[in-house]
């Protein structure tokens, strides 16, 4: 008999505003402890929150971004539990009528895990519908120690979104998939810089399993509080195995909020949330409701960016590149806005794309400080090699010291006395001395042995201190070595 | 998950409000616990027989006729009263920390969290 | 001579004219303070000091300038403590000022000292004070009412010339009535919650308890108006609201509801009540009978409502960031237990456990839900009634201050008497309260007059009218 497993997805995204949900501290990850509060985030008695209209946008915008419908009108709700990182043992959220409904996101190959984009899964193309996006209000920060546990609430009170899937995942790759998605999504609509260090993407992931082919869910597990996509996938891959070794040896699994250590790989019930079911949700009398037509729709619509995919296939379009380099290439908005400045200053967008691809990019990478190269000198450069004027190597020669000081590629040729040779009378001298200087290579060459050509390449190459064209090399080699 | 005792228990009385006063059996242990408050089993059977007597009394309510109420009020101006995105003052660390029945290293303190 | 006998407006005509200086009045009223409120106890913290180091450096030119006002202690003034009248705040020192305490500060008023409430403004009677009961200066065996009790009582005893309450139910006009002083609940949003600890957040307003009609207007113009930090808060720009104040109501229309004159009310009370709403048919205004027929729902709607709202916002209290917490507890369950378990009162934990059990799971619809509607029905009820009149008038309570203890342990009795102010929270409309004569026994009795909404102006106007054709203001209790 096989399983198949049920997963929905509870993804909490912080947003990128200058200050918290409902009060004018900054939101800010890293200060001093206790350091970005007023009497509203505190929770004081009397203080009163007032919504940021900033993080309302960046919800719609998220919204629109994901095909969901935007309610005309939304309001806030109390969310009842108590727990010492809540300021006022109440979380303002959004309970049946959140900001966004719908929408769904599709999962393109290269979203899932490297090991896994062969698979057919990976090539479905698969549509995740979403329930809704809510926004809410982030917690504090507990740090456990030895007697007592000590809290940090400049957390308490940032946005946070709350991105719901329906159950329509079956693998952890999937899960993972949807998540790489979201976070290029999130990144290309600048709501969220989605950090997993700083812990601006939380997931609580729900579990069951049936047999494959039926209808009916099973009991569902919730695994609350991961805080890296590959968590995630783990953590899944782990609870499925577990649910699926109870359920085939005749056992029952139990309703249950479980952990995550990551550390140990295993998942561990939770004890506190657990009594804390009964949430007691009402319309928060302290906040007005939201209207989302006029100008909160129109200001998210105009910033609704060209979405990833879009963009990829442009890309492709329009400068003939193959679907894997678009695909790298529009990881990231300001990648592929770097390529296309770059490309337009060239007359081979593929050699860009190249040379972003292979050399620019880790170049950048393996630099301790941030590099930037004009775009132009970029597609100068590009020219250069697809010209024939300089060889890869020597492109990436120019590169590095681009990037050390920006300048004219050319120029900084000229100065190294970088050019590549590709003058047949010059080349011919070189050549006719490397067939004179290995007689051996030579006899071997006449013999039927094509590799032995090589060495007279690397000797020529030597020679010009590698500014030959080798394929100029080659051919002319071959020329000579056919002569009587 | 195991079933929370149900908290309410059915009217005993058949006749309506006006006639005989139905009596409403309120689960004052497991209200407290969502509370959170450490009730004596005086205090439960104090509270629970007062909150009886007003549970039954707000059984009134059911004679209004509340099926075409909507309630969104009419005079709601349907106008956004949001907040720009900008930093407003705030409280300096040591007003913050002023109150804290415990405190350390910037950190409020309180009883361990059990995850 | 002691200034504590006057009225704001009086006080800053011999402010304005060096007939007094604002170091004397406040001398004056901590003599009338020391000698008065040891049986009256309205005051819980008093700030001599401070008030008259301010006293120095009044601005007589402010509209309020070197006049000082009390607050009831549910308001956040940075630098004081704020209890609530709970023990689960003790302790606990405010780090910003209220809303309303900023205007008062910029109007040139001197803070004084805080007054006596129920805890965390749930009751009537203040009797519910972690700090002992206020006694009412008229029968000091007989509550101030509550639970604005300690601001009514200090207005009344001449130990304050004003001060702020709040009303979430009738909090200030009950109080009002039982003490012979004048209370202004104001329009819902007309006066920012910003400050004020919340009780019901969908029903509470801060309001003026003063000696005549004339100094609710000129206190509430101080206080009202738009603010950015209160979500709720209506951004119109307050009026003047003296503005009609010596206007005459001839030709008004006045509605007078049948459902507030029937069984369960005192007679010398509805002598009174009937009394007054002749006299102001003498001053020429028209009556008409009105109807407010869901008015024998506002107490069950009420107490729904308002104990739902007041479960999540008493949440916060709970040992953790600040205020008081149990010692000696095993682990966290057990910290939260006994801190609420020791910090909270009797009445502020009944109505917890009401308004958690009418949100918790399975009851919303049948509890919080149908209380919401019906109090919908109770606000068209008004919308209907002000198609007719320009104001309503009713007894403010159906009976005159009780005794003491009377009503303490029975929860359900104790609330019946908000009923004629309660509907006026549930609807957000704007009432005051003012003295229309004495009982036998001495004890004030209050006449209601309830506007439409942002028509404060026109209530203060029949009051005012009211008032000045009468002399009920002008008595004062002996305190012997
Ligand atoms: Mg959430
Ligand atoms: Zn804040």
């Amino acid at each position: 008999m096989t399983y198949e497993a049920v997963i929905g997805l509870e993804v909490h995204v912080q947003l990128k505003t200058e200050t918290k949900l409902f009060c004018g501290c900054r939101n800010e990850f890293g200060a001093e402890p206790n350091s970005h509060l007023c009497p509203v985030c505190l929770g004081l008695p009397g203080a009163l929150p007032v919504p940021n209209e900033e993080a309302v946008i960046q919800t719609i915008l998220t919204g629109l971004m994901l095909g969901s419908t935007i309610p005309p009108r939304a309001k806030f709700d109390r969310k009842n539990y108590f727990y010492p990182d809540m300021p006022k043992n109440y979380q303002i959220s959004q309970y049946d009528q959140p900001l966004c409904l719908g929408g769904g996101v599709t999962l393109p190959v290269l979203s899932f895990p490297k090991d896994a984009q062969k698979e057919a899964q990976a090539l479905a193309n698969k549509k995740v519908r979403l329930v809704r996006i809510h926004l809410e209000e982030d917690v504090g920060k507990s740090f456990h120690l030895e007697s007592c546990s000590g809290i940090d609430f400049n957390r308490a009170g940032t946005p946070l979104m709350e991105i719901v899937t329906e159950a329509d995942l079956t693998t952890p790759e999937e899960a993972f998939a949807l998540l790489t998605t979201l976070r290029e999504i999130l990144r290309y609509g600048k709501v969220s810089d989605v950090d997993m260090e700083k812990g601006q993407l939380r997931c609580d992931v729900n579990i069951s399993v049936r047999l494959a082919g039926t209808e009916a869910f099973g009991t569902k597990r919730e695994i609350k509080n991961l805080n890296s996509i590959s968590a995630v996938r783990r953590s899944l891959k782990h609870e499925i195995q577990s649910q699926i070794e109870l359920v085939s040896s005749g056992g029952a699994v139990v309703q249950q909020t479980l952990r995550w250590d990551d550390a140990r790989g295993e998942t561990i019930p939770m004890r506190t949330k657990e009594q804390a079911h009964d949430y007691r949700y009402f319309p928060d009398p302290d906040l007005l409701p939201i209207y989302t037509e006029g100008r909160l729709r129109e200001e998210a619509a105009r910033r609704v960016p060209e979405l990833p995919e879009e963009k990829k296939s442009r890309l492709a379009e329009t400068y003939g590149l193959s679907e894997y380099q678009a695909s790298v290439l529009a990881s990231g908005p300001p990648l592929a806005d770097y390529f296309e400045q770059a490309a337009r200053s060239s007359r081979n967008p593929v050699a860009v794309a190249n040379l972003t691809l292979n050399d620019y990019l880790a170049l950048r990478q393996d630099s301790p400080e941030p590099v930037s190269v004009p775009p132009e000198y970029l597609g100068e450069l590009a020219d250069l090699v697809s010209d024939g004027r300089l060889n890869s190597r020597q492109g990436r020669e120019v590169l590095a010291i681009l990037i050390q000081t920006p300048r004219p590629p050319k120029e900084i040729a000229r100065e190294r006395g970088l050019a590549q040779i590709s003058d047949t009378q010059a080349l011919e001298a070189f050549c006719r001395e490397a067939i004179s200087a290995s007689p051996k290579s030579v006899a071997d060459y006449k013999a039927g042995k094509a590799a032995a050509i090589n060495a007279l390449k690397g000797f020529v190459m030597k020679k010009t201190r590698g500014q030959a064209n080798p394929q100029r090399i080659h051919e002319l080699l071959e020329l000579l070595l056919r002569e009587p | 998950m195991a079933k929370r005792a149900f908290p309410l228990l059915p009217e005993t009385g058949a006749f309506r409000y006006g006639y005989f006063v139905p009596t409403v059996a309120i689960d004052v242990a497991y209200v407290a616990e969502l509370a959170r408050f450490r009730l004596s089993p005086e205090e439960i059977e104090t509270f629970g027989s007062q909150l009886e007597q007003v549970l039954a009394y707000v059984k009134k309510l059911e004679e209004v006729e509340v099926r075409e109420v909507a309630l969104i009020g009419e005079e709601e101006s349907f106008q956004n009263r949001l907040r720009p995105d900008r930093p407003l003052p705030e409280l300096t660390r040591s007003e913050v920390l002023e109150n804290a029945p415990q405190k350390a290293d910037g950190l409020f303190l309180v009883p361990r969290i059990l995850e | 001579m002691s200034f504590a006998f006057s009225t704001i407006r009086e006080l800053r005509k011999q402010l304005l004219a060096k007939e007094v200086h604002p170091t004397e009045l406040i001398e004056s009223l901590l003599d009338q303070i020391s000698s008065v409120d040891p049986k009256v106890k309205a005051y819980i913290h008093l700030h001599p000091e401070r008030a008259l180091e301010a006293a120095k450096k009044a601005d007589i030119s402010l509209p309020l300038g070197g006049v000082p006002i009390a607050v009831k202690d549910l308001i956040s003034v940075r630098g004081e403590p704020c209890t609530c009248a709970s023990r689960i705040l003790e302790g606990y020192i405010a780090p910003y000022d209220a809303t309303v305490i900023e205007r008062l500060r910029s109007a040139g008023a001197i803070l004084l000292g805080r007054t006596n409430m129920d805890e965390f403004a749930m009751g009537s009677s203040t009797e519910n004070s972690a700090w002992g009961m206020t006694h009412n200066p008229w029968d000091l065996s007989r509550v101030p009412g509550g639970s604005s009790g300690g601001s009514a009582a200090a207005v009344a005893a001449h130990e304050a010339i004003a001060a702020l309450g709040s009303d979430t139910g009738g909090s200030i006009r009950q109080p009002a009535a039982f003490c012979g002083c004048v209370g202004l609940k104001p329009t819902y949003g007309r006066v920012s919650r910003y400050g004020l600890t919340a009780f019901a957040s969908s029903l509470d307003q801060i309001g003026p308890l003063t000696k005549t009609v004339a100094d609710a207007a000129l206190l509430l113009e101080s206080i009202a108006g738009a603010d950015p930090r209160d979500n709720t808060c209506d951004p119109e720009p307050a009026p003047s609201f003296s503005a009609k104040l010596g206007e005459e109501i001839r030709g008004m229309t006045l509605g007078i509801p049948k459902e507030y004159f029937v069984s369960g009310i005192d007679p010398e009370v509805e002598a009174a009540t009937k009394q007054a709403i002749s006299h102001l048919e003498g001053l020429g205004a028209t009556l008409r009978e009105i109807s407010l027929p869901h008015t024998a729902y506002s107490v069950a709607s009420y107490y729904l409502v308002a104990t739902a709202e007041a479960s999540a916002n008493l949440a916060r209290f709970d040992g953790m960031r600040y205020g008081r917490r149990a010692k000696d507890c095993d682990d966290l369950l057990e910290t939260y237990g006994r801190t609420r378990e020791e910090g909270f009162g009797r009445e502020v934990k009944r109505r917890i456990l009401l308004g958690t059990y009418a949100l918790s799971c399975g009851y919303y619809d049948a509890y919080y839900l149908r209380a919401q509607k019906v109090r919908m029905r109770i606000r068209q009820d008004f919308l209907a009634a002000f198609r007719h009149c320009q104001a309503i008038v009713t007894p403010t309570s159906p009976t005159p201050a009780f005794r003491l203890g009377e009503r303490a342990e029975d929860p359900l009795q104790m609330y019946l008497a908000d009923i004629f102010t309660i509907a006026v929270n549930l609807a957000g409309l704007c009432a005051i309260s003012l003295p229309c004569g004495f009982t036998q026994s001495g004890l004030p009795i209050g006449l209601q007059i309830i506007g439409p909404m942002r028509q404060e102006e026109t209530i203060l106007q029949v009051g005012h009218a009211y008032e000045q054709s009468t002399d009920w203001h002008t008595l004062r209790p002996s305190l012997s």
